[in-house]
């Protein structure tokens, strides 16, 4: 369906929505006369129009309540919708954060228990719930890095980061002023101990380890490794984004990381991908708690709850005020709905969904590195590539038969890979339908190659010139304004 | 897959070209064809110092992005100006027109560190790429 631009659908005659003569007082101000503007630079388009434009785009979209969406490493798994009736329960989302400390009681309530609940998930001392985003986690987790070894009297430079870590990771690191340094995999595609030892130089400020890694595999000598890195007096961090392969199962403060931080949209099933706001607390231990960013919530002598900013020691604040709140009355809803022995089956079931599709395409799909998965599992397309099948051709066909494509062509140390992440909350026909489609791509790989490079064919438009819309970007919204 | 003989390889598949005290950078056949389209490339200015084995750019093609390497150190002489535009050259004449830099040599024994045409050669025939 080819939907035009809706500047394109402007006519004087038209208009949308009709607005009374204002009969408010005169002495009421209004804005500044000279910031009204007369014109607007809007099409003139009449409301069904409207109102048909925008819902006939938002048919087209792929989305999880839509369809099976095995975007790897993103965790695109299903939200409850009951979430989003409390988040907008008219007590938390009519809160504004100036209003007296002593009227939104409720708000910290829960902001408290949920820091105990992650301290208890992920076996740390302290949590902050600021940080906006998984990339932002990264870096409050940096500067609480750079903190801890500015206060004691230490300089350095360097942060090593797996090569099967996830992308974000170098760029937290430049960001706060640290150098990246990669460390390489071993063939069963965890990080390599002998080369980790060998970079472990006395300028390591902190070692950064995605785990389960982007292979979906566990770092299972992670025991060796923390005792590495605190030996050489760095610190270990945990990009927690695949935490939905170990909550309720393994907590990372017992595994020896000082710092994780938490993706809610992966593991606690807050909206992802354009849905809302993201939110990535961040979990230390306890000597690292004195450095958690500004305001850290308290008790106050009179048992109410109220706000420290008394903490020389803190980075400050790394948001205007205290996160997301709304993701946070999300994930408090899951983990409360869920409990402790329902987390427990969310790792369990997404370890399993992922090794049931490992096992059923294993000897259709190349899988470099053959070993017990968690969440995720990462194939080649080496074995399509023959005809000259890429990883792109099979993504593009899948959007065919109505699934989002995996992640393709990342992690790296992937030739051509396939990155596929089922999530734990799809059911064994769903994942038996993905296989079946699987099977009959890789066939017709081999049968009839050309169905697969011109794929798709079922969208609304066919395959992308990806080279030249990058090349030649125009992302102007009226075709009478086109620049190239 | 071209691997010109008279080049000198780096194992992130950057090349070098020598011509007295100055010499020509650019990435391998080999890379251009894994990265498939390129469609942004980003250059140090003439004049700035790149250090063997540090990043001096990044690539960015369709499917991913990567970092350049400096396979020697020195002092940056000339940028390819047609890249902005033409990003595409790279693809097309990696070795020739799709050259990315010209640095002058600040020590010059770096580049016998630097893998030859056929030890390159091995290299991505060991890691599997076709």
């Amino acid at each position: 369906m080819s939907i035009p631009l809706i500047f394109t659908l402007d006519k004087p005659s038209l208009r949308c929505g009709h607005i009374p003569e204002s009969d408010a007082p005169d002495e009421i101000p209004g804005p500044p006369d000279e910031l009204l503007r007369r014109e607007l630079d809007l099409p003139r388009v009449a409301e069904p129009e409207v109102v048909r434009h925008f819902v006939n785009l938002s048919v087209l979209n792929h989305h999880v309540d839509r369809g099976f969406y095995p975007l790897g490493s993103c965790t695109m798994k299903y939200n409850p919708k009951v979430n989003e009736s409390l988040a907008a329960l008219p007590g938390f989302s009519g809160l504004h954060p100036h209003q007296p400390v002593s009227t939104y009681q409720g708000a910290l309530n829960l902001m408290e228990t949920l820091e105990r609940w992650f301290c208890e998930i992920t076996g740390m001392a302290a949590v902050t719930l600021q940080p906006a985003a998984g990339s932002h986690g990264e870096l409050t987790g940096m500067f609480i890095t750079h903190a801890y070894h500015k206060a004691r009297g230490d300089r350095r430079r360097r942060v090593l980061i797996p090569d099967s870590a996830h992308g974000t990771n170098p760029a937290s690191i430049v960001m706060a002023g640290y150098e990246s340094v990669p460390v390489l995999s071993d063939a069963r595609g965890r990080i390599d101990l002998e080369a980790l030892k060998r970079e472990l130089t006395p300028d390591v400020a902190a070692l950064m380890v995605t785990n389960p890694n982007t292979l979906g595999l566990f770092e299972d000598r992670i025991g060796e490794i923390a005792d590495a890195v605190h030996r050489a007096g760095a610190l270990l961090y945990m990009d927690g984004a695949n935490m939905n392969a170990l909550v309720g199962l393994a907590r990372p403060g017992d595994m020896g990381f000082d710092i994780v931080h938490l993706n809610l949209h992966k593991t606690f099933s807050t909206p992802h991908g354009g849905g809302g706001p993201g939110s990535g607390p961040v979990a230390v231990n306890a000597e690292l708690e004195p450095f958690l960013p500004l305001p850290r919530i308290r008790h106050l002598e009179d048992k109410s709850l109220g706000w420290d900013w008394d903490r020389p020691d803190s980075i400050g604040q790394m948001h205007t005020f205290y996160g997301n709140f709304a993701m946070l009355v999300r994930a408090a809803a899951y983990i409360r709905a869920l409990g402790s022995a329902g987390l427990k089956r969310v790792a369990e079931t997404a370890i399993l969904n992922a090794n049931y599709l490992r096992a059923m395409l294993k000897d259709a799909y190349k899988l470099p590195y053959d070993d017990l998965c968690m969440h995720e599992v990462v194939f080649s397309a080496d074995n399509q590539g023959e005809k000259g099948i890429k990883a792109v051709d099979i993504a593009k066909r899948l959007l065919d038969f109505g699934y989002h494509a995996p992640t393709i062509n990342f992690p790296l140390i992937v030739h051509q890979a396939l990155m596929i992440e089922p999530t734990e909350t799809e059911t064994l026909e769903t994942l038996e339908g993905f296989v079946r489609t699987m099977l009959q791509i890789d066939r017709e790989a081999r049968e009839t190659p050309e169905v697969l490079h011109e794929a798709p064919h079922n969208t609304p438009v066919s395959r992308l010139d990806e080279a030249t819309a990058a090349r030649q970007l125009d992302i102007c919204y009226r075709p009478d304004v086109y620049v190239s | 897959m071209e691997i010109p003989s008279e080049l000198h390889y780096t194992r992130d598949h950057e090349w070098l070209r020598t011509e007295g005290e100055e010499a020509t950078v650019g990435i391998t056949d080999y890379a251009q064809s894994e990265l498939g389209d390129i469609v942004y490339i980003e250059l140090p200015e003439v004049g700035v110092d790149v250090v063997q084995g540090k990043t001096f750019g990044a690539v960015e093609a369709v499917k991913a992005a990567a970092d350049l390497f400096a396979p020697v150190s020195g002092e940056v002489t000339a940028v390819n100006g047609s890249l902005d535009q033409s990003p595409e050259l790279i693809n097309q004449s990696p070795y020739d027109d799709g050259w990315l830099i010209k640095v002058r040599l600040a020590k010059p024994g770096e580049v016998e560190t630097l893998l030859s045409a056929d030890d390159y050669r091995k290299l991505i025939e060991q890691s599997g790429g076709d």
